[in-house]
């Protein structure tokens, strides 16, 4: 129950192309998150699956059920805002209750969901306060809690934790992780912060200009990236990308990712100055200037000492080297 | 304004400039208020001293009331005023909200067609607006100046409206979607509350000109029965003599209305948005 298919779905504003033919599938329980940088489409698809935005061509399956003439209400999901979009006029309970009461739902039926969805986010403390007389942290959790109790087949994310301060955003995450353990509900979530993507999915889709790059596990991702946008996108710092010319490599570019990068002041691969480093106490960020391969990231885990100024030799883990062709992807 | 951005000069300075702009705006409604408190001598022998035990009368007020109808001008002005700003708040919101929120085809024509009406004024079509009154029967009927109010308050109402309605929250309306609410309780419930202030602008921007009109009352409904205040008052102006005790008081009463309608929608623009919602 909650199995989601998109078939070559195109949306188009005007003469803008934003959605350029989107196939995926989701199947019942996953978890997937879309990914992918500012503007590439995420927003626009997930409104789309949810009936917000018709998509001028192609089809959405919840459930191999066709929805194109379906209203938002009728097709089983629930959203949940970047901006909590919380009914200013409600309190807490009523906020939770509306959509059910639409549907026609039975009041002690009403009463039980909020009880279980209150008791699951620690919202009881909450329940007679308006959105204006809630923390941010607070509002999303209740945002959260107006999804859960549609007790939809899909629930629908749009970046729900970008306006929460980092620490905040932790537990929500975590939070976030729990429930789907719990309700095992398909669960669609955006985001553009990686380590989001990373924790939370089963199943990652990065997006750019409309077009899914690549799908797969984060593991997948990581190891196995189809092409240069997303061996770049995925992973952090980003993988460094050197000229295959200037290596006197056949491929177009070689990527390494700075963690598979080790480092002596002896002899190594790559001889290059230290132009910066960053201590961030677990990890070491040094950013060498190369001969051969020019400005690289080279990330060493514990502490590291590197005076800049200091010569240091970088040698790539060749087992995890990547090579591009001219198209941008991976040559095997 | 916090200590450090204060300066004495310039609070002086823009104290002496709006005290000034007040005495000016308020010289002449507090001058006829003065003078409707005076006989008739009080008012020609000293019109801008205020009213003294000698002068103090209230024949202009006896002779307001004593007409009896004057009542029943304020009636049809308070009518007029109420229903018109009624149907500009109302329809306005709605064309304001079509505007902004849903894409059609001629969004931006129609947009534009509708702003037209704030630059080509209402009064230039009086002719064709009268033949079609006469034509359709509603001539001396306060109907008739619903109608032509609503129009000519329409144009700035959606201009106003349709540029604070895009500002709304889109993800709010579509929670409401999503929670199976029409377009219109999402309109009326959602939408409606967050562009109040804005609404209580236009409705201040509205009443005013309809209420202070003298124009259509004159030429659509001039009779006894539906006279507003405005041509009630003109009652007492006559071609050999002027009741100006009659006038002043007249006028003194037609200034209440507005300012309690003033008074009421001006609570609602300092009250604000109901904020939390988004953020
Ligand atoms: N209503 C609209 N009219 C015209 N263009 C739009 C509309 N909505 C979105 N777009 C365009 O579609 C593109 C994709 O927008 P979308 O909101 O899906 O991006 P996104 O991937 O969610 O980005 P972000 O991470 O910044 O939220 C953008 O270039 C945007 O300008
Ligand atoms: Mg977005």
């Amino acid at each position: 129950m909650g199995s989601l298919k998109i078939e070559n779905v195109k949306k188009a504003f005007g003469p803008v192309e934003v959605l350029k033919g989107i196939d995926l599938q989701v199947t019942d329980g996953e978890f997937v998150v879309f990914v992918g940088p500012s503007g590439c489409g995420k927003s626009t698809l997930l409104r789309v699956i949810a009936g917000l935005e018709d998509s001028t061509s192609g089809r959405v399956l919840i459930d191999g059920a066709d929805v194109s003439v379906t209203p938002p209400a009728k097709r089983g999901i629930a959203m949940v805002f970047q901006t909590y979009a919380l009914y200013p006029h409600l309190t807490v309970k009523n906020n939770m209750a509306l959509g059910l009461k639409q549907a026609g739902t039975p009041a002690a039926e009403i009463e039980r969901r909020i009880k279980v969805a209150s008791v699951m986010l620690s919202l009881e403390p909450y329940l007679e306060r308006r959105p204006a007389e809630l923390s941010g942290g607070q509002r999303q959790r209740v945002a959260i809690g107006r999804a859960v109790v549609r007790e939809p087949k899909l629930f629908l994310f749009d970046e729900p934790l970008s306006n929460l301060d980092a620490a905040l955003r932790v537990n929500t995450r975590l939070e976030i992780a729990q429930l789907h353990r719990r309700l095992k509900a398909t669960m669609i979530y955006v985001t553009h912060d990686q380590v989001e993507a990373m924790t939370l999915a089963d199943k990652i889709v990065v997006l750019n200009a409309g077009r899914i790059e690549q799908i797969g596990s984060p593991m997948e991702l990581y190891n196995s990236p189809a092409n240069e946008f997303v061996a770049g996108f995925i992973g952090s710092p980003k993988m460094n990308f050197i000229d295959g010319a200037r290596l006197g490599e056949t491929a177009k570019t070689i990527g390494v990712r700075p963690e598979h990068l080790s480092v002596d002041t002896k002899s190594g691969a790559w001889k290059g100055t230290v132009v910066h480093a960053e201590h961030l106490g677990a990890d070491t960020n040094l950013y060498l200037d190369c001969e051969k391969a020019g400005l690289i990231t080279v990330r060493i885990f514990g502490v590291y000492n590197a005076e800049p100024g200091s010569t240091l030799y970088a040698t790539p883990d060749a087992a995890k080297t990547y090579r591009f062709g001219g198209d941008g992807k991976v040559l095997k | 304004m916090s200590l450090a951005t204060r300066s004495l000069p310039r609070t002086i300075g823009a104290h002496a400039i709006l005290l000034t702009y007040t005495a000016i705006a308020l010289f002449p409604v507090i001058l006829v208020i003065m003078n409707s408190f005076k006989s008739r001598a009080g008012i020609f022998g000293a019109p801008l001293t205020p009213p003294t035990p000698k002068t103090f009368d209230l024949i202009g007020y006896t002779t307001v009331f004593g007409q009896g109808d004057f009542i029943h001008y304020f009636q049809d002005s308070l009518v007029v005023t109420v229903a018109s700003l009624f149907f500009v708040l109302l329809f306005g919101a709605m064309a304001g909200f079509a505007l902004s929120e849903y894409r059609f085809r001629g969004n931006t024509m129609m947009g534009l067609y509708l702003a037209l009406g704030i630059m080509i004024p209402i009064r230039l079509g009086t002719v064709a607006i009268l033949q079609l009154m006469v034509a359709s029967g509603l001539v001396n009927t306060l109907t008739a100046l619903i109608l032509v109010y609503t129009a000519q308050g329409l144009p700035l109402a959606i201009f106003i409206l349709s540029e604070f309605m895009k500002q709304v929250s889109d993800d709010l309306k579509n929670a409401g979607r999503i929670d199976g609410l029409s377009e219109y309780t999402i309109f009326f419930r959602l939408v409606l509350p967050l562009v109040r202030p804005s609404m209580a602008t236009v409705a201040v921007f509205t009443m005013i000109p309809i209420w202070n009109d003298l124009w259509f009352p004159l030429i659509l409904a001039p009779s006894e029965e539906t006279k507003t205040v405005t041509l009630g008052a003109q009652l007492f102006l006559g071609q050999f003599v002027t009741n100006w005790n009659a006038i002043l008081a007249a006028l003194s009463l037609a200034i209440l209305p507005v300012l309690i309608l003033y008074v009421i929608f001006s609570r609602q623009l300092i009250r604000g948005i109901t904020s939390g919602a988004v953020k």
